[in-house]
């Protein structure tokens, strides 16, 4: 059984558990306790990052810069100005005197160099405790270059990664409406919170296209400036990764009445309901009827070469642990067509209503829990026996210490796995992991193994 | 095409912003020094994400788990101070994970509103009822002043400081033994030095060992703190020692944990450069000898006799081949001097670091170069394209971290990956740099880098070279 922390003890639920369900969740990590969660400015630079023809300064000390240069698979079917790092890699001396001068002198360098279509400025820890005016440089350098320059207020320690999703959201929010919606048809889109890892941007694009609608901007996947400025020119909003864009999306909706709906691109069932739901958004018959032959069409590629994977996986036990719960959703119900029990699901920011339509969604006896560690994680491992565990970098060596198949599905993935063709990614990243036969060889294995022939 | 810089008027501008950095910050390095004692887990004074981010970049060279906690600052205690959470931070970690130590390093944010870490560890160990405390150790790491090597060397220093008892060596140790300060080198490199002293009969406390608990085996159940690393009672012990070996000619003179051990214990301190190539592995087995008062084993002259042959036999390959050679300063030192005495012309050395004693150490290797190498110290990756590009230097191949990736794809040559970090290939934790078994690996691997060059851009596809 897991040892947890008693300030977590309520972020840790056993769906079967006599007490009713309450799982604490958004709230800072306890001091100590290893979160697997990153800080405000990861936020901010992850919902940003994949804008390809925007200049991303960090301002800080180098660190900052140097963990986050080209790590994700953000893909630009253009200009590649996002995957550079680029610092003010504030020294003693500026930590005394100011970083203003120094932001201002890069920032115009950069701007003079790269010649982009904006700028995002990310203030890091200590930019606001030496007093740094950002908004004043921005502002300065905006006039005299001419192009958007807009502040991130990403400091680390102010709140959690949600925080940074929503400083993220309101610099979008100051790009949107700047440019002419002019052209744009009724049956339009924004396509909010997918980032185009692994070219999936472009894959969900082609869908809507054969649907017969026209996508006006992807925030932030294969991001363009000029697209985001006319973004409020779409007819509708359709929003993935809802914990990093809603409050976009409410925003919009406020500001320019754009409605919007919640979708996910992960799984047969959650990937046709999506583009159903846009379908009947529009109250067009023939789009309808295009969407259904569309997807009709995928399933029939996709569904026999599924059967094979689920034939070998069925059975099989996966443990689930992603920043965002409304990937969970998806990931549980893609598992489940799989043949597959998930038997933990956790996630970095999930709110209330998120857990409790995970406790619905997961069978009895499932580990839910929020802000996990890997101590917490190692042990549900252990407990239930785990045969995949689906997560990121960080939660990959704890699968691999002991014996246990992984599924990278963060940001850092190079495989796509959204769409119709991402599931079948999904189900082969997930087969060629639990199929391995070097489990057999590994301490954990082996014990059970020989335990069987007892 | 917008993502690259055009052409400047003046021939070498003074950018102002880091391009494309050849560094990470200080707090980085001081986490995986701790990781190399045993029974401690590291701890960082800051924000959720330095932990978060320096773990997913060591995970992603080592392969392994790496637990980091911190203190996990808010806003408020931004403003009223972060005592109250580095006490329960401290609180969590000690019932959780029962370290022994906890090795405590500052971040930029700790460091510029002024944290009092001295007076703060004061106050949490001498509050009543808590006996079984682990040990506490803190190194200042502030990330706006150096890289990651500086914080390296300075948790080095930090903890043998906090540490070292005169007197107290216990009866395992008071047998003429040396301290080694290896620097930031592989899991492998560091096996590997131990396996040396092994077998020169001579006991030898290495600090930090990060040799098993970052390249350790498969296991049934998770080890909260991985086994191995420095014991606490080897790290008590260093003023015992009849000496201390550093390696590293570019390490700042006053500040590292040889030179205190030196100051203030009188344990003589010997400076050797990484032994990476023949010459440099010959200063460090005669210190070798020299402290151990036995011969080079046969095992290691053998292996240098067949390292020479080696040379000989590819000698060819190498020479006049054009190396640029970037990373951490005293691995690049290491590899020059290496490639130097190859054939191999080094005609830029590169580093994110700035010790100020880059230009004089490489200089010092290459004394038999009739083209001296050129040197840039404190640059980072755009800056070295541009220097090439400005000098036509025309590298052959690049030697360096993964993060030189994007550089060598664009300049059309092969990256030969060493040093850290290694993010794009398996295995960074298991090169062997050093000595002349690890020469003997990086010679066939250049070779072997070349050849396959000189196969694949050939029309008529030779079998035979």
């Amino acid at each position: 059984m897991a040892d947890i922390l008693r300030e977590r003890e309520r972020q840790v639920y056993r769906k079967g558990d006599l007490q009713p369900f309450q799982l604490d969740c958004e709230k800072q990590s306890a001091a100590g306790s290893v979160s697997q969660r990153a800080c405000v400015f990861c936020g901010s630079r992850v919902v940003l990052y994949p804008i390809a023809d925007a200049l991303h300064i960090v301002h800080g000390p180098i660190g900052c810069a140097s963990y986050t240069w080209d790590i994700r698979g953000a893909l630009s079917s253009g200009p590649e100005l996002h995957r550079l790092s680029f610092s003010t890699d504030l020294q003693e001396m500026d930590v005394v005197q100011g970083g203003e001068k120094k932001l201002y002198a890069g920032l115009c360098e950069l701007i003079d160099a790269h010649q982009p279509k904006a700028a995002f400025v990310y203030a890091t820890c200590i930019v606001g405790v030496i007093g740094d005016d950002v908004e004043a440089v921005c502002k300065r350098v905006s006039l005299e270059k001419g192009i958007p320059v807009l502040p991130v207020h990403s400091e680390g320690f102010k709140g959690t990664k949600k925080d940074g999703y929503r400083a993220a959201c309101d610099a979008l929010l100051k790009l949107v409406g700047t440019g002419s919606p002019e052209g744009i048809t009724p049956h339009s889109i924004n396509i909010l919170g997918d980032f185009n890892l692994a070219g999936e941007t472009w894959m969900i694009r082609d869908y809507y296209k054969r649907m017969g609608v026209e996508v006006v901007s992807c925030i932030t996947g294969d991001g363009r400036v000029d697209e985001i400025r006319r973004a409020h020119g779409a007819a509708l909003n359709v929003v993935q990764c809802s914990g990093s864009m809603t409050h976009l999306a409410k925003q919009l909706e406020e500001k320019y009445g754009t409605p919007f709906i919640r979708v996910s691109y992960f799984g047969v069932e959650d990937m046709s309901k999506s583009l159903y739901d846009v379908a009947r958004h529009f109250k067009d018959k023939e789009m309808m009827k295009r969407t259904q032959a569309m997807v009709r069409e995928e399933l029939e590629r996709l569904m026999p070469q599924l059967a094979d994977y689920k034939r070998a996986l069925t059975g099989k036990r996966a443990a689930i642990y992603v920043g965002g719960a409304f990937k969970a959703f998806s990931l549980v119900a893609a598992l489940r067509h799989l043949g597959m029990t998930t038997v933990m699901v956790g996630s970095q920011t999930g709110n209330k209503d998120d857990y409790e339509q995970l406790r619905e969604l997961c069978d009895e006896g499932t580990i839910i829990a929020d802000d996990s560690n890997p101590l917490e994680l190692s042990s549900f491992l252990e407990e239930k026996d785990v045969d995949v565990f689906i997560g990121g970098v960080k939660e990959r060596p704890i699968a691999y210490k002991l014996g246990i198949g992984f599924c990278d599905h963060n940001h850092e993935r190079k495989e796509a796995l959204a769409g119709f063709e991402g599931m079948l990614n999904f189900a082969r990243e997930v087969y060629s992991s639990v199929m391995s036969p070097v489990w057999r060889l590994t301490p954990r294995r082996r014990g059970s193994n020989l335990e069987v022939v007892k | 095409m917008s993502s690259q810089p055009r052409p400047s008027k003046s021939p070498r501008p003074n950018w102002v912003s880091t391009r494309n950095p050849c560094k990470a910050c200080a707090p980085l390095g001081a986490a995986l020094v701790m990781r190399g004692i045993e029974g401690a887990l590291p701890f960082l004074h800051g924000s959720q994400g330095c932990a978060t981010y320096m773990r997913r970049y060591l995970i992603s060279h080592f392969r392994e788990p790496m637990d980091i906690a911190t203190s996990g600052f808010s806003e408020a205690t931004t403003i009223f101070g972060g005592e109250k959470n580095l006490c329960q931070g401290l609180d969590n970690v000690t019932s959780q994970y029962h370290p022994a130590l906890i090795g405590i390093a500052t971040t930029c944010l700790t460091e510029t509103i002024g944290e009092d870490m001295h007076g703060m560890l004061h106050q949490y160990r001498a509050r009543p009822g808590e006996a079984d405390d682990p040990l506490l150790v803190h190194v200042s790491t502030p990330a706006y002043s150096g890289t990651h090597i500086d914080g390296f060397n300075d948790a080095v220093r930090a903890v043998v400081e906090q540490l070292a008892e005169a007197g107290h060596a216990p009866s395992a140790y008071l047998e003429n033994f040396v301290n080694v300060f290896p620097g930031l080198v592989s899991s492998e490199d560091l096996r590997f030095l131990k396996e040396v002293c092994a077998d020169f009969a001579l006991p030898a406390t290495l600090f930090p060992d990060y040799s098993e608990t970052l390249d350790g085996p498969s296991m049934e159940i998770y080890k909260k703190i991985p086994e191995g690393g420095t014991s606490l009672a080897a790290l008590r012990a260093t003023p015992s020692a009849k000496a201390s070996i550093e390696l590293g000619r570019t390490l700042r003179q006053k500040r590292t944990a040889a030179s205190f051990l030196q100051e203030r214990f009188s344990v003589p301190a010997k400076r050797i450069g990484l032994p990476i190539g023949i010459n440099e592995s010959d200063s460090f087995f005669a210190a070798l000898e020299k402290l151990s008062g036995h011969k080079t084993p046969e095992k290691y002259t053998r292996e240098r006799g067949r390292l020479v042959d080696a040379y000989v036999d590819g000698h060819k390959y190498l020479f006049g081949k054009r190396a640029l050679i970037i990373g951490d300063e005293d691995m690049v030192v290491g590899l020059t001097s290496f490639l130097a005495e190859t054939g191999v012309l080094p005609v830029l050395c590169a580093s994110g670091g700035k010790s100020g004693a880059f230009a004089r150490s490489i200089a010092e290797v290459t004394t038999h170069l009739r083209e001296p190498a050129m040197v840039r110290e404190g640059v980072d990756f755009m800056t070295i394209a541009e220097e090439l590009a400005l000098k036509d230097l025309k590298p052959d191949f690049v030697i360096g971290s993964s993060k030189a990736a994007k550089l060598a794809r664009t300049l059309g040559v092969p990256l030969i990956r060493l040093g850290f970090p290694i993010h794009d290939r398996i295995g960074g934790q298991r090169i062997l740099h050093l000595g002349y078994r690890g020469a003997q690996q990086l010679f066939d691997l250049v070779v072997n880098t070349l050849l396959e060059v000189k196969q694949d851009s050939n029309s008529i596809g030779y079998s035979y070279l």
